[in-house]
């Protein structure tokens, strides 16, 4: 953007100071709970709230000896991670199908996948509750990888086939004349074109398995649970607690926020799926 | 040539394969199974009632005073979510599109809460914001000379609405913000040009343009928020009553509660039908801006 830097018009301060207002007012959660894990019990209920303390690392050490932080993180990350490198595997090469050998079936094709979606999870727990029961499954980290990985399928080939549907055909094709094999085509072409495109989906799918908790919590429960199923430890009445909860949430969502910040602007392109060109 | 065009639709099927047949299987077995139990008696606390219970089930989940306002309160918290969160988030884009000081930061900061596992959304509000005495809120209204509110007592779908909310306006200000972006800025400059004023350039111009993302949005946030779960689960517990129990919640009760998978069941298949007709309304009037 080469226009010239913008002067302090009334209408300038107006939009900024909105804009901070606004975004300071939808962030304060996040900073009442940032602060609050570093204050003891009793400075944390006072009110009005302290912004002003000597911090304190305790809540951290709690926290993390009472429910075996380090457990839930290994098991977060195994899980999210895992179902996501499987989960690309099984889409990439469907979307790349979709998009560079499209037929009449194509559209049909991914409005089905995604119509998956639709099918609320409650409508499949009890099925799945009773077949990971019978394959002795229930309460392990394969367990929740195999449902993060599916959950997430639908959603992941239609982001890549959007993505994949931009590269041009002809490069493709170009490759094809010069005798490339599928392999070829898609480490040579498809990889370094569509890059952006894949991380973007696979960093969408690690923030979705990370924060789900409808299966983690009805399948996952002692051994295999994720940091969503720790929190939920400290519903009530520890909720009470407010220190412990916070520096308890605050491991929880630290990871993934950090993540997203960093990688926002590729995480938003591919989240338009498509809508935006 | 023959033998090529066979390779060539035989290489993108089998790349295509593994995807159609693990969603073929993780949509027709548990539907399968669903069905199936919801035809028959299957309570884990009666296991010697066994056998083949017809429509007794459906009965059951129907005459329950609680279904009607189910499906009721999940229509309301998809509603509600939705319409806020893309009236908000449009707002909030058409506000940040141009260049401010610090355009980057309260990017970043208005993202944020997208990332917030939902327990920990639903826990962070009902402890620490909604608390009717020590709460942030509390100390708000106290503020204002206002009586605190006893959100989660006395408006607790509603305050499930705020959670929901609070997680998904970022979403929807950061996809219609990209999308703005994206576009032109010439004949913007033109319009104003011809003395368009704003709300003739919104109208005509801005609108038009986020109709496919704001179709995306809508979605995206349907397939989400049918399903609430977690929030009501950490927080209200679907009361008091039954006041904040959407589907979602009520099915879980039933099946995990009163152990009987027989009527959760049957509740089950009821949401896969509310899913389904809300998907098709939602593709006939989407589907348009989908296709363009």
């Amino acid at each position: 953007m080469s226009q010239p830097k913008s002067k302090w018009t009334p209408g300038l301060i107006g939009r900024t100071a909105a804009a901070w207002f606004i975004a300071l007012l939808l962030f304060f959660p996040l900073i009442f709970m940032g602060v609050t894990a570093f204050k003891t019990e009793l400075q944390a209920i006072a009110v009005p709230s302290l912004w002003i303390f000597e911090p304190t690392l305790e809540n951290f050490e709690i926290v993390n000896e009472r429910s075996d932080y380090a457990q839930f993180a290994w098991n977060s990350v195994v899980t999210s991670v895992l179902s996501t490198a499987l989960g690309l595997l099984i889409a990439a090469p469907a979307a790349y199908s979709m998009a560079f050998s499209p037929t009449k079936g194509t559209n049909g094709l991914l409005l089905w996948m995604l119509s998956t979606k639709f099918m609320p999870a409650v409508g499949a727990l009890l099925p799945i509750y009773v077949i990971f029961q019978t394959l002795n499954l229930l309460d392990t980290k394969t367990a929740l990888v195999i449902i993060f990985t599916m959950m997430n399928l639908p959603i992941m080939v239609w982001m890549l086939y959007t993505y994949f549907k931009d590269i041009p055909q002809e490069i493709l094709e170009a490759a094809r004349m010069d005798g490339a094999s599928v392999w070829d085509e898609f480490k040579h072409v498809l990889l370094p074109l569509g890059i952006g495109g894949i991380a973007s989906t696979g960093l969408l799918c690690l923030v979705l398995a990370w924060n789900e908790a409808f299966w983690a919590l009805n399948l996952g429960a002692a051994e295999a649970g994720t940091l969503a199923t720790m929190m939920v430890s400290y519903s009530s009445p520890e909720g009470l607690f407010w220190s412990k909860l916070s520096a308890a949430s605050l491991m929880a969502i630290a990871p993934i926020v950090v993540l997203g910040w960093f990688s926002q602007k590729q995480l938003v392109q591919g989240l338009t799926f498509g809508a935006v060109k | 040539m023959s033998s090529q065009t066979q390779s060539s639709r035989f290489i993108p099927r089998l790349l295509l394969s593994p995807a159609v047949i693990t969603l073929l299987i993780w949509m027709i077995v548990p539907l399968a199974l669903t069905i199936y139990f919801s035809s028959i008696f299957y309570n884990l606390m009666q296991p010697d009632v066994t056998g083949f219970a017809g429509w007794m089930n459906y009965e059951f989940m129907i005459t329950n005073p609680a279904f009607s306002e189910a499906i009721w309160n999940t229509l309301v918290l998809l509603a509600a979510t939705v319409a806020i969160t893309v009236i908000g988030g449009l707002g909030i884009a058409l506000l940040i599109n141009e260049a401010f000081p610090g355009r980057g930061i309260v990017r970043l900061l208005l993202i944020s809460p997208f990332f917030v596992m939902p327990t920990v959304n639903a826990l962070l509000w009902k402890h620490m914001m909604m608390n009717p005495i020590y709460g942030v809120l509390a100390q708000v209204w106290t503020f204002f000379g206002l009586t605190p509110i006893n959100w989660l007592q006395d408006l607790p779908l509603f305050s499930i609405i705020i959670m929901i909310s609070w997680q998904w306006l970022p979403f929807a200000c950061l996809i219609l913000m990209t999308s703005l972006q994206s576009m032109d800025r010439e004949q913007l400059e033109a319009a104003e040009m011809d003395g368009a004023n704003y709300w003739q350039k919104f109208r005509y111009m801005y609108l038009p343009h986020l109709a496919r993302p704001i179709s995306v949005v809508i979605m995206i946030e349907v397939i989400f928020l049918l399903s609430v779960f977690a929030e009501i689960f950490t927080t209200t517990a679907g009361g008091p009553g039954t006041q904040s129990t959407n589907l979602a919640y009520l099915i879980f009760n039933e099946a995990l509660q009163a152990f009987d998978i027989g009527v959760a069941s049957a509740g089950a298949v009821f949401a896969i039908i509310l899913a389904n007709i809300v998907a098709i309304f939602l593709i006939r009037i989407i589907g348009k801006n989908l296709e363009k």
